[in-house]
């Protein structure tokens, strides 16, 4: 069989909470230490201890970081799921499963390979604590894995040791784990397998991290003084990486801490905490997924109507209502951009990496304070809960946070009358003063209801519309201030164009190197915010057929888009993804390819690129 | 509208240690109905501020939805207010609190405000001892709305239409006792006599200070049958503890005729001076506090006064161990590790 190099999938077949997640961790990350290019996803259950989990690991020499179906080998150590497990390795693949008990019959398939490794029983003999045995059995499949993938065992121990630093006995029982894995395949089987590692140099500086972990070291890099949450899956490791950050990096010489932390009673509370201290003066923060997005949805009215500063980071997760809360979907845009009831609308920003993540989590306290409105980081759990490969985070030196229009005791003394929302400089945004500021000028009533430019409550319809337009023209403001969109076009001129953001991109590129082996030419476009700036306007108007990539039903980006830019909807073509799964190349192409056929080939003749 | 308020005042008004007179204080001209017990709180307010000798711009007032929440645009003109959302005050006072502890925070809100659709929040503030002064204006009814029975009702009292409320009504000071908040008071909006020294005592008091204050509203529940009519708080009114708020070095001791007197100290120096206490508890022991509040209710009295004070508990910018400069004051170089630093931390990911 002809041997392939740093290009397969290996998925792994779990009980939730015996400890595999350091396992799997440990392969991923010897994958990425080797310098090949991998992207490991957790599928976990809504669950602590018990069901059935999977990690899924794809290696891609080609640096394709999206998801991709097809398993080449399966370590199945998971009875519940074995019988699904086996039908979803591909022909001709590997199913590596515990052999202390016999297989089932039922489980054979004549297409697959079986490796079987009575991993349990090694573990028995070789250690007497229970929890060690279920605990190192774990090690002993990727001891396996070593041999069988040709993994670097120089790179492997080197883990180990780092991850149990100064506990000797620990990393002597890993290595002896691994050792047993080893000598098994050694002993038993022909090693390595016709797909498996080589060593690369393909990673440069990159690192790998999860989104969460970015999204929380943005906030304290970005300057967020008061953070207030609610746990919600996939949203709470935001909340974790901030504060374990802020420990390390926010403590002054007292020991005491320079930022507040508090786990609110729920989002309603978590986002009103948010509120009142941005009103303040203070950079604050929520994070939330859907769910909260709809209980915060008030406040981010008050928000955007009161001109109070505030950054949601939106971890999204498959809904409607509580969905699938340990599946990943791109289905909060309609929810965040237009939460809460009158004519509302907020900015939203979409991270494709980790490192995106920690800049856009930083940057959208800018853009909240310019703006004076709240902001949405909108990642997904499948940024936010996987580890990716992602360039280095970045910080320039000397970097100064943009606070936007805030006026000093010695502005208000040199003004005159002091207009909270007067429209001084024409762009939409007024200035702001914090309380305690000066003691007889500058102090106004904020508030959700209607006001003159003065602050004062009013309910003359004149003064109420003054406001709603120059709200409007704040918003055409934002478009020149958020991150504008990345356009690439192909070599020649072409009229089809795809469009995508956040974590469809990887899979979104990838697809568009098959669509050109395919003969299929696209410019494609990768949507960093919203609003909308020209270039998006550009690029729809000048594109004959729009691809809108995207991970939900009801294609709300699309959606967005028809409504925005006001262009005609047949030019954008739904391409959807929304069975909790990330989106694949696969997917993508085969949708747009069955599109270009229907179109060419109205009586529905099947061309060649999809026989 | 309550009064129409005069452009100009007297050259000869008292001013208090900052040079300020009672004008300082005062805020826009309130639009509530005339004879609103609001509107005599908002006067105490003021004039509790004023006596304390207060900065206008170093309060922050902020309030949730309905008459009650009104009312911080007709006080303190000169403070930023923050007229929020339906029953979420406490989050924003949370939220503002945590970003500059240097200013005196006001929360206003109602009974529907507070013991309906923002219960969860007022329990949790208390539990937080947020330092605050914490008001409901109570007057068992919703008045923007025209009248509906609010959950502080109590049980069959008579509303304005003629019906009679059949649930049991919530009582926040029992419940603010119970649940931990470290001062706890009951006033009547036409009391200001006791009213005035406890929002003074509330102000000074470091950490979570709430005060109910019955306020009868006179357009929807002043009728006969109502229990928060102004007729029938009067008549059932047992004022507990007639009271001075005595700040710091300036010993002004109102004394009434009767009874035993107390004196609570504040960490400040500040003392609460209590009389006519009665004998039956003790406002520094709440197992006393909450046995007197369940006799009363037995004899349809409502206590007023001082209920309850604790000063030794932490408030949440102490529990959470918050540096001393207040966070909105922080820049980048307090808040931001830095660019080598984060090629540590890259390190950290590979």
């Amino acid at each position: 069989m002809k041997t392939r190099i740093n290009d397969f999938i290996v998925r792994f077949a779990n009980v939730n909470g015996t400890g595999s997640a350091s396992a799997n961790y440990l392969f991923a990350k010897t994958i990425f230490r080797m310098g090949i290019p991998v992207t490991p996803k957790n599928i976990f259950p809504s669950n602590i201890q018990g069901l059935p989990t999977w990690y899924e690991v794809r290696v891609s020499e080609k640096g394709y970081l999206g998801r991709r179906e097809g398993i080449d080998l399966m370590i199945s150590v998971n009875p519940q799921s074995m019988a699904k497990d086996v039908q979803s390795v591909k022909p001709g693949g590997y199913f590596i499963y515990d052999s202390t008990k016999k297989l089932n019959p039922d489980y054979v398939r004549e297409d697959i390979h079986y490796l079987g490794i009575p991993m349990m029983e090694m573990a028995t003999k070789a250690f007497e604590d229970p929890r060690k045995r279920q605990l190192l059995k774990n090690i002993i499949y990727v001891g396996a894995l070593v041999r069988l993938l040709d993994m670097d065992q120089q790179t492997i121990r080197e883990l180990i040791s780092e991850q149990f630093e100064g506990k000797k006995a620990l990393i002597e029982a890993n290595f002896q784990a691994l050792n047993l894995g080893m000598e098994y395949v050694e002993k038993n089987y022909d090693f390595p397998l016709f797909f498996r590692l080589e060593k690369r140099n393909l990673l440069g500086n990159k690192i790998l991290v999860d989104g969460n972990t970015a999204c929380g070291l943005g906030a304290v890099y970005g300057g967020a003084t008061l953070m207030a949450w609610y746990p919600i899956t996939p949203s709470t490791s935001v909340a974790e990486a901030f504060e374990s950050f802020c420990e390390k990096y926010r403590r002054d010489e007292d020991g005491k801490n320079k930022y507040a932390f508090i786990q609110a009673e729920d989002e309603l509370a978590a986002m009103g905490m948010v509120i009142g201290a941005n009103w303040n003066g203070a950079r604050a923060f929520t994070a939330t997924s859907g769910p909260g997005v709809s209980l915060m949805s008030e406040f981010l009215g008050l928000g955007y109507f009161a001109e109070v500063p505030a950054v949601l980071i939106d971890v999204q997760r498959a809904g409607p209502s509580t969905g699938m809360p340990t599946r990943t979907q791109q289905s909060d845009l309609l929810a965040a951009g237009y939460a809460s009831h009158g004519d509302t609308k907020h900015i939203l920003l979409f991270p494709a990496s980790p490192k995106e993540c920690f800049e856009m989590t930083a940057e959208a306290f800018d853009l909240a304070e310019q703006l004076q409105t709240p902001v949405f980081v909108m990642t997904d759990l499948d940024l936010g809960m996987n580890d990716h490969v992602s360039e280095p985070f970045e910080w320039e030196k000397e970097r100064k946070y943009r606070r936007g229009k805030v006026l000093t005791t010695e502005d208000l003394e040199n003004i005159g009358k002091y207009g909270r929302y007067l429209d001084s400089d024409g762009d939409g945004i007024p200035y702001r003063t914090y309380p305690g500021t000066h003691p007889t000028k500058g102090a106004f009533f904020t508030r959700g209801t209607s006001k003159d430019e003065y602050a004062a409550y009013t309910e003359d319809g004149a003064a109420y519309k003054r406001n709603m337009d120059r709200l409007t023209l704040k918003w055409n403001t934002a478009k020149t201030l958020v991150p504008p969109a990345l356009i690439q076009n192909s070599a020649s001129p072409c009229n089809l164009g795809i469009l995508y953001f956040g974590t469809s991109t990887f899979s979104s590129e990838e697809a568009r190197d098959l669509l050109s082996e395919e003969g299929i030419q696209v410019d494609s476009l990768r949507l960093k915010a919203f609003p909308f700036g020209k270039e998006v306007e550009d690029f729809v108007e000048s594109h004959r057929v729009i691809f809108v990539i995207e991970q939900n039903r009801d294609a709300q980006m699309r959606k967005m888009i028809v409504m925005e830019l006001n262009c005609h909807p047949q030019k954008l073509v739904p391409v959807l993804n929304y069975d909790g799964m990330p989106i694949t190349a696969d997917a993508i192409k085969s949708q747009i390819v069955s599109y270009l056929n229907t179109e060419s080939n109205p009586n529905h003749e099947l061309s060649k690129a999809t026989v | 509208m309550s009064y129409l308020k005069p452009l100009f005042s007297h050259p000869k008004l008292p001013k208090n240690k900052l040079g300020y007179t009672l004008k300082e204080y005062e805020g826009s001209l309130s639009t509530l109905c005339a004879g609103c017990g609001h509107d005599s709180i908002s006067a105490a307010i003021v004039k509790a501020c004023f006596e304390l000798s207060i900065e206008p711009h170093l309060v922050a007032k902020i309030s949730g939805i309905g008459c009650s929440s009104k009312t911080p645009t007709y006080f303190l003109g000169n403070s930023h207010g923050f007229n929020s959302v339906h029953g979420r005050m406490p989050s924003v006072a949370t939220g503002a609190n945590m970003a500059n502890k240097e200013l005196v925070y006001f929360g206003v809100s109602g009974d529907g405000d507070s013991a309906s659709i923002g219960m969860g929040q007022f329990v949790h503030v208390i539990r937080r001892n947020l330092n605050m002064v914490y008001v409901v204006m109570n007057n068992g009814c919703y008045g923007l709305t025209k009248g509906q029975d609010s959950a502080t009702a109590d049980r069959g009292s008579k509303n304005k239409s003629g019906s009679v409320n059949p649930f049991e009504a919530i009582d926040l000071a029992s419940m603010a006792i119970e649940l931990g908040a470290s001062f706890v008071a009951q006033s009547f909006s036409g009391d200001k006599q006791q009213l005035i020294p406890l929002l003074k005592a509330a102000i000074q008091h470091p950490g979570f200070a709430f005060i109910n204050v019955i306020s009868p509203c006179v357009t929807f529940n002043n009728n006969p049958g109502s229990t928060k009519s102004y007729d029938y708080v009067r008549e059932h009114i047992e004022a507990t503890s007639a009271l001075d708020f005595v700040p710091v070095k300036k010993e002004i001791r109102v004394n009434y005729a009767e009874g035993a007197s107390a004196e609570v100290g504040m960490h400040d120096g500040s003392k609460i001076h209590l009389n006519k206490l009665r004998m039956d508890w003790d406002p520094e022991d709440r197992i006393s506090v909450v046995n007197a509040l369940q006799n009363a209710k037995v004899k349809e009295e409502i206590l007023t006064g001082l209920l309850y004070v604790n000063t030794d508990w932490k408030d949440l910018y102490q529990t959470l161990n918050i540096t001393d400069n207040s966070l909105n004051q922080l820049k980048e170089s307090d808040l931001c590790p830095g660019t080598e630093e984060l090629q540590h931390i890259n390190e950290g990911f590979r």
